[in-house]
């Protein structure tokens, strides 16, 4: 194959709480023949650690991540987050100099999926199908991290099926938040209900995102409420081929 | 870390007049603010340039001072500059004991509220009389702000009015036209009457020593030119160069602030009144306080914090202050730029504040002078932890980072909680994370079977 070689970069709690969505990253890579491996010695990029304030350990993950990804033409990852973590790692005073300029050249070649797919190969119809309603959820990363609004719409429109809708109200914050979560769980709960409803006036109880995190911990929130919730990646539609 | 912001969440959550309140007020804001900028092709260039603008005056701060204090002390004003809040309170109470000044009107100023001015005055058995409607209200209810500019928006009108027959002794029913009413005929005597109005100031024009005031009630006309002096206290940041600096910061202040495309009224103030006029006080000071401000500015990464005006733009869009108000925070300044001068101006290190924060990135983009910050909160977390030392949560995050050199170790332990999330019962995750799980079940792992069954694919 002569196009770039792509290194998936697959975050640790997707490969711990969504396997799958890393498997179907894989057979859409090799639906559209694209040139991918994925670094088996990768772990974390550091995020959780940037933002609860440890930014040296964040730094140690980082400078791991700088080693592993070294070689890619491009890196692509089923997260904005973590992207946007890539994306940020010059900032990390306690990386070396010379990591520092490795960083911004690996943060530019770092993409998140839909972004990659449609800025960068410009592709929008994967040939997909799954038949059913969605909504989507802007992952605060992709949407103000990366910029990340058109893109995921423009690749889940183009699933043969799938009835694509909006969330009422505009993009929110789903209140995950990591750190957040935990140091302050009724706030973030609070946020969780509000997505919840907006998700219900939809008419679907589907919600698909460029964020597993987003995902599980609104997935979380709606079982506590006993409302019905199914959350998928962008990825795992991209990747369906259901009967329509 | 303090628990209190929490603490206090748990209540003000429960509280579903307050949180009707909320979302009613801000909704309302946002929603004329987002139409104002969508009719305004300009806007991303107006932010570019107060941003510049803002950045050019703090560069030039101690010059500005200077060319401000010449200014003010030409026209026959007194100009004083305190280092910290104690100094300001000092000053302010001096310049009201040598007028024999007993009764004080103001106007709206958060640095009167930065520095315990009121306290200090009423103290001292001068009377103090908020003439800002909502900074009356919080007043006569014995609390602080809620809000940097909307001090009242936790209360409804059948509040206000509860409050107005109680505090006021006036029949008011909760019409708002007549609950304006009620305020100012329980002002107006006290505008006439007072020894002294107090304001804040907007900004602070060094080429031809003005205060600029902006405000929608007119209550700050009445303070600034009615009593025979006038005082004016903000923080030295508010200097800008030149008067036509205004021009992109008043075009952005009242939309960012209140939906409003112009407030109603603009007072740039020149001082004590000259010798053959007949308006404006006698005798005016302007009080510029440092307070932590000259320390910020010398602050490579939390600087930006100081282009802030102080519009409350982050706070009406921030979705945790959309939930827990500005008392939530139990600071002065509250929600994302009150991350900052929280910790820059009144001392408040313990990080709480910063962590009360999902970094959504929403006062990031509403910021009218590009204040990045989520960014400073970032900052200011890293700050806390650092200052915090060796802590189990630290620790914690130094453990991890160390498994995550270990790719086949990493591997395992993720494997491992794979199985653990699974398996392992309600009440011992419940214990394991405190509140978390009350409230939302642990993530598990997607049933893949049924990813298989509703997509046609799914199989690793």
């Amino acid at each position: 194959m002569a196009g770039p070689r792509i290194a998936l970069f697959i975050p640790c709690f997707v490969e711990a709480l969504a396997p799958a969505t890393a498997g179907n990253l894989r057979r859409l890579c090799d639906r559209l023949a694209l040139d991918w491996y994925q670094p088996r010695e990768q772990t974390c990029c550091g995020q959780p650690s940037f933002n609860a304030g440890f930014w040296r350990e964040a730094a140690r993950c980082a400078a791991k991540f700088l080693t592993d990804f070294a070689d890619a033409d491009a890196v692509v990852a089923p997260s904005a987050s973590c992207v946007a973590m890539v994306r940020r790692y010059v900032e990390l005073a306690a990386l070396s100099s010379e990591q520092r300029a490795a960083a911004i050249e690996i943060g530019r070649r770092t993409h998140e999926i839909c972004s990659y797919l449609v800025d960068v190969l410009r592709i929008v119809d994967v040939g997909a199908s799954y038949h059913g309603a969605v909504a989507y959820h802007d992952a605060c990363h992709a949407l103000r991290g990366l910029g990340i609004r058109e893109q995921p719409r423009a690749l889940l429109r183009h699933v043969r099926g799938l009835d694509l809708r909006e969330l009422p109200g505009g993009p929110q914050c789903c209140g995950f938040g990591g750190t957040f979560s935990v140091k302050y769980p009724e706030i973030s709960a609070s946020m969780a209900d509000a997505r919840l409803a907006a998700l219900e006036a939809t008419g679907t109880a589907t919600l698909v995102s460029t964020d597993l995190s987003c995902l599980q911990h609104l997935g979380g929130r709606a079982e506590r409420r006993g409302q019905p919730f199914i959350g998928f990646h962008v990825v795992d539609l991209l990747a369906a081929q259901g009967p329509v | 870390m303090r628990q209190d912001i929490r603490d206090r969440s748990r209540d003000l959550l429960r509280d579903d007049k307050l949180q009707d309140n909320l979302r009613r007020a801000l909704g309302h804001t946002l929603d004329r603010r987002a139409a104002l900028v969508a009719e305004n092709p300009g806007w991303a260039e107006l932010r570019d340039r107060a941003r510049d603008l803002r950045d050019e005056s703090l560069r030039r701060l101690p010059e500005l001072r200077a060319q401000v204090e010449r200014q003010v002390r030409g026209r026959g004003g007194g100009f004083h500059f305190c280092r910290d809040a104690a100094e300001a309170r000092a000053r302010v109470i001096e310049i009201l004991d040598r007028a024999g000044a007993v009764e004080v009107v103001k106007g709206k100023s958060m640095v009167s509220e930065e520095i315990a001015l009121n306290a200090a005055l009423e103290a001292r058995g001068i009377a103090v009389f908020e003439g800002d409607l909502g900074e009356l209200i919080v007043q006569l209810r014995g609390e602080r702000p809620a809000h940097i500019t909307a001090p009242a928006l936790h209360l409804d009108r059948r509040q206000i009015a509860a409050l107005f027959r109680r505090a006021l002794g006036q029949d008011v029913d909760d019409d708002p036209v007549r609950l304006a009413a009620a305020a100012r005929r329980f002002l107006r005597p006290h505008f006439l009457g007072a020894d002294a109005g107090i304001t804040g100031a907007n900004f602070v024009v060094a080429e031809s020593g003005s205060v600029v005031l902006v405000e929608n009630e007119s209550n700050i006309r009445l303070a600034t030119t009615l009593p025979r002096l006038h005082i004016a206290i903000t923080g030295i940041e508010k200097l800008v160069p030149r008067l036509a600096d205004l021009a992109p910061l008043l075009a952005l202040l009242p939309v960012s602030a209140t939906g409003q495309k112009a407030s109603a009224a603009v007072s740039i103030l020149g001082g004590p009144r000259p010798s053959g006029e007949d308006d404006g006080p006698r005798e005016f000071h302007l009080v510029l306080v440092d307070n932590g401000r000259q320390a910020l500015i010398s602050d490579p990464i939390l600087r930006p914090a100081l282009r802030c005006i102080r519009c409350g733009a982050c706070l009406n869009v921030c979705p945790v202050f959309q939930r827990i108000g500005g008392h939530g925070y139990g600071a002065i300044y509250p929600g994302p730029i009150g991350v900052v001068l929280a910790r820059a101006l009144l001392g408040r290190s313990d990080g709480a504040h910063a962590f009360a924060c999902s970094l959504c990135g929403a006062c990031d983009e509403i910021c009218p002078v590009q204040v990045p910050l989520s960014r400073l909160i970032l900052e200011v977390r890293r700050r806390a932890q650092q200052d915090a030392g060796v802590t189990a949560e630290r620790m914690a995050h130094a453990a991890f980072a160390e498994m995550a050199q270990w790719p086949r170790l990493f591997k395992m332990a993720l494997a491992a909680s794979r199985a653990a999330i699974r398996w392992w019962p309600r009440w011992f995750s419940t214990s394991l994370t405190g509140g978390w799980t009350d409230l939302r079940a642990w993530p598990r792992p997607r049933r893949d079977g049924e990813l298989r069954r509703r997509t046609g694919s799914g199989a690793t």
